[in-house]
């Protein structure tokens, strides 16, 4: 075991212990006592010791170390998901916060070992990491550092658009080429031709003149939308190979963050419910009461307007958990409108353990949220939707009703809270430019940062490329063909090229 | 491989002086408090890669505590815990810091006044030492020893590494050579000397512009620069030398005739600091309402024919006031076109205090 110490050591085993007999299933969890400037400087990099040298990470680390420099905020655990576990515990913490720490990882330790959102997670990512490090400085040795910077931060530019339920779903990634991106194939088609002496004979031996063009404007590359921009353009984009290997290395690691967001109500729900139970129940003595308290209703604590899932994911699983006991579900009890009795509603039967549990492994925040989140939940956490109000510059609190606070939650989870992007063509007009196409979900995109997202976009592919999108309650193409930036609304299209999406 | 590479990198993008393209994606909000016990607040930089993303105020979002619909949730910091991972910082983080150290965020967009060796004292401005370490470089510069060490950790790590017949053949990737790093150390003659329009034309709003503009170029300055010596002169009609705890905080009325100071300025020059040992920085703020034309030729022409040649870099600083802004800073661009040792700066309002700062220092003379 790693050098934590002897006295620390003793109390890891003994929560390890109590873990396991709680019915927690981890991975082996290696523990490293580190100062707070590695802490910092690891958890800058997700969690990695070593990743590519990029500015980001010192812009993480910055704000994280002038937090915890100031007094502000500071990372008390630090866990990633790979087999074995490595968790992160900071020196000078005080033994009451090691002990919370100690738990409160074992609880993700758990979560990252069944939650079925992780399991085609690369689990020697750390390995993986400190290779495509190295590669990225190899590159950067070679063709140099800004050569290399700068087209990593045009990749990172996308890193979002990524179609996240692909490893999930047994679609084999068949790499679709195209049979020649700028509408040659239209030529070698024609060349089958059969061979006219008498030019007033042509239309009667090749009566099919107009097929090849026909053919041409169904066949759209690719054949279905792409959510994974990304793989689309590292095998079709006219790359380099050293930036189509920076490319695959920005993408492997941004699937590999995937299910860490996907879960994060749940994860930290499902490890504060844990850090909670086995500290008050069988670690703590009583001398560190207060100061468990202190700290844990620190962690839970949650600021108007902010929304902390540690606080929303602990009370949400302690819901389900005493629901199941109590038998409160099912048609019966939502069939039932006599208020008295819902109050005093228990079958006892003693499900939850078992209930939360099979939740931890089969649910990802979405379903979560859409299966459990109630109205007495959102009553009693006295939850909110805020909204921009434009007359007063404020946000504000917008209502108090359960189906829009849902909506809002579901929405923000879906996908991250980020836009649904899609290659809908490759060849565009029969110019080889780029369309994408915007899944409009009711809210805009942000305009500045799309222009220069669309000109990363360009820089890729070479070519122009398109963004189909609304703005201002208006559908528009938004074009950029690496000089200049234009803008078309779908209704001033001349008529013939339709291609609204 | 240290983070602190990384952070160096972010810095100079913060800096502008690599990605120019990334500034206006720079989060700086806002950058001067009030003088309270020397705390000031000042969010953390950071700076966004820009993505496809929703408009920010389109969104909202799910929230928990007391209030009524209409009430209001912004102020939303959030304590707790920091996350690592994979969503990228939205919020800035509010800090208190001290005044040194605010000087020095301030500093990271400015360049310190280039200031000349002058006079008999010693003096040291930039150097370059080779004292970082690269991994490419002329071969004249690679050092055999860090070379050496990780052609051994190479070595050892692949377990190639025999105790018993030690061989070591260091390939291109274990090689690693001297870089150069810029030192700075000004330690030198210089003085600043302030002058501060105190006439009623000038409103309590445009004093404190004044006051909050040569309070933070003097604490740069002063933060940059050993020993350097500072001055303040406030005028009306008429000119009076006065210590920094009156110039930050006095308010007089009265006409204006800018040739006061100017002519005070000059004698305090005369007397103490001699051009040819000092370099002598003097800036002037102003509303730019100068009592008569006369007056204001008689400016210019002490400008061009004592100050200009003698001073490193003359500053003035145009406050706007409600009667609109005044004629001087058009005076000065029109007969003083293309001197770089002039620099001219408007001041239209608080907000701008930060940009006119940079109008003086940005320049690095």
């Amino acid at each position: 075991m790693a050098n934590i110490g002897s006295e620390l050591e003793a109390e890891r085993k003994k929560i390890c212990k109590i873990a396991a007999d709680a019915g927690l299933d981890f991975f082996d969890t290696i523990f490293e006592l580190v100062t707070y400037k590695e802490l910092n400087s690891i958890a800058a990099r997700g969690g990695f010791p070593t990743r590519y040298p990029h500015w980001k990470f010192g812009m993480e680390y910055e704000k994280l170390s002038k937090g915890y420099e100031y007094g502000l905020s500071k990372i008390y655990e630090l866990v990633i998901n790979t087999d074995p576990c490595y968790a992160y515990l900071m020196e000078g913490n005080e033994f009451i916060d090691q002990k919370l720490v100690m738990a409160h990882v074992y609880g993700h330790c758990d979560f990252f070992k069944n939650n079925k959102w992780f399991s085609k997670t690369n689990r020697k990512m750390v390995d993986a990491m400190a290779n495509h490090a190295t590669r990225i400085r190899r590159y950067m040795d070679r063709y140099g550092v800004d050569v290399v910077e700068d087209f990593i931060d045009k990749c990172l530019s996308i890193e979002n658009l990524i179609d996240r339920f692909a490893p999930y779903t047994n679609k084999p990634q068949i790499i679709e080429k195209p049979n020649m991106v700028n509408g040659l194939n239209l030529s070698q088609e024609s060349e089958t031709k059969f061979t006219v002496n008498k030019e007033y004979m042509e239309s009667f031996i090749n009566p099919m003149g107009s097929k090849a063009e026909a053919k041409v404007e169904k066949s759209i590359f690719p054949s279905r939308p792409e959510q994974d921009v990304l793989l689309f353009l590292i095998h079709n984009a006219p790359l380099e190979s050293w930036q189509q290997d920076v490319l695959s290395i920005i993408r492997e690691e941004s699937y590999y963050f995937v299910p860490q967001g996907m879960t994060k109500i749940m994860n930290e729900g499902w490890a504060s419910y844990w850090h909670s139970k086995l500290m008050t129940e069988k670690i703590m003595d009583d001398s560190e009461i207060i100061d468990f308290a202190d700290r844990h209703s620190g962690t839970m604590a949650m600021a108007p307007g902010g929304f902390n899932p540690y606080k929303i994911g602990i009370e949400l699983m302690r819901n389900i958990e005493d629901r199941w006991n109590k038998g409160q579900h099912g048609l019966e009890w939502s069939d039932c409108n006599d208020l008295a009795a819902k109050k005093n509603w228990n079958t006892k039967a003693m499900k939850g353990r078992e209930k939360i549990f099979q939740v931890r492994r089969d649910y990802n925040d979405v379903t979560f949220i859409d299966e459990f989140l109630t109205e007495d939940f959102c009553v009693e956490n006295k939850l909110f939707v805020y909204q921009f109000n434009k007359k007063t510059n404020k946000f504000e609190i917008n209502t108090r009703d359960f189906p829009a606070i849902k909506k809002q939650l579901l929405f923000q989870l879906t996908n991250f809270g980020q836009p649904v992007i899609k290659i809908v063509d490759a060849n565009f007009e029969n110019r080889g430019e780029l369309l994408l196409a915007h899944m409009f979900e009711g809210v805009e995109l942000q305009p500045d940062y799309m222009n220069h997202t669309l000109k990363n976009i360009q820089n890729i592919w070479k070519r122009p490329v398109n963004l189909a999108t609304v703005m201002d309650k208006e559908g528009r193409f938004f074009r950029y063909d690496g000089k200049e930036y234009s803008s078309i609304a779908f209704n001033d299209l001349p008529k013939e090229s339709s291609e609204a999406s | 491989m240290s983070i602190l590479r990384d952070q160096k990198r972010f810095h100079d993008i913060i800096r502008g002086r690599i990605k120019q393209n990334f500034k206006k994606y720079v989060t700086h909000g806002e950058m001067i408090g009030k003088r309270e016990k020397d705390f000031v607040k000042i969010p953390v930089p950071s700076v966004d890669i820009p993505r496809f993303k929703y408009g920010k105020k389109d969104k909202g979002g799910v929230g928990q505590g007391q209030g009524q619909p209409g009430d209001s949730v912004d102020g939303k910091a959030q304590p707790g815990k920091g996350e690592a991972g994979d969503s990228p910082g939205e919020h800035s983080l509010e800090v208190d810091v001290s005044l040194d150290e605010l000087a020095e965020i301030l500093g990271e967009a400015l360049e310190l006044p280039k200031i000349e060796p002058k006079g008999s004292s010693n003096i040291h401005t930039e150097k370059n030492r080779y004292s970082g370490r690269n991994f490419v470089g002329p071969s004249g510069l690679r050092v055999f020893k860090n070379s050496y060490k990780e052609a051994l950790k190479r070595n050892i790590a692949s377990g190639a590494y025999d105790p018993e017949n030690p061989i070591i053949v260091p390939i291109r990737r274990d090689m690693r050579y001297l870089t150069q790093k810029p030192v700075i150390k000004p330690h030198t003659k210089a003085v600043v000397i302030y002058m501060m329009d105190v006439s009623g034309s000038m409103g309590d709003e445009q004093k404190e512009i004044v006051r909050l503009e040569s309070f933070w170029i003097n604490t740069w300055l002063t933060k940059n620069y050993k020993g350097l010596e500072t001055r303040f002169i406030i005028h009306d009609a008429a000119a009076r030398e006065v210590d920094e705890e009156t110039f930050f905080s006095t308010s007089e009325s009265g006409g204006t005739l800018i040739s006061s100071a100017y002519k005070y300025c000059k004698k305090i020059i005369e007397q103490d600091y001699p051009a040819n040992e000092w370099n002598i920085y003097p800036f002037h703020f102003s509303d730019g309402d100068n009592w008569s034309g006369d007056d204001t030729r008689f400016c210019i022409n002490l400008l061009k024919e004592y100050f200009l040649p003698r001073v490193n870099m003359f500053g003035y600083g145009q406050v706007e006031s409600k009667y609109g802004s005044g004629q001087f800073y058009k005076d000065l661009e029109k007969h003083l076109p293309g001197d770089d040792r002039l620099t001219l700066s408007r001041i239209e309002n608080k907000d701008k205090i930060i940009h006119s700062i940079k109008d003086f220092l940005g320049k690095g003379k």
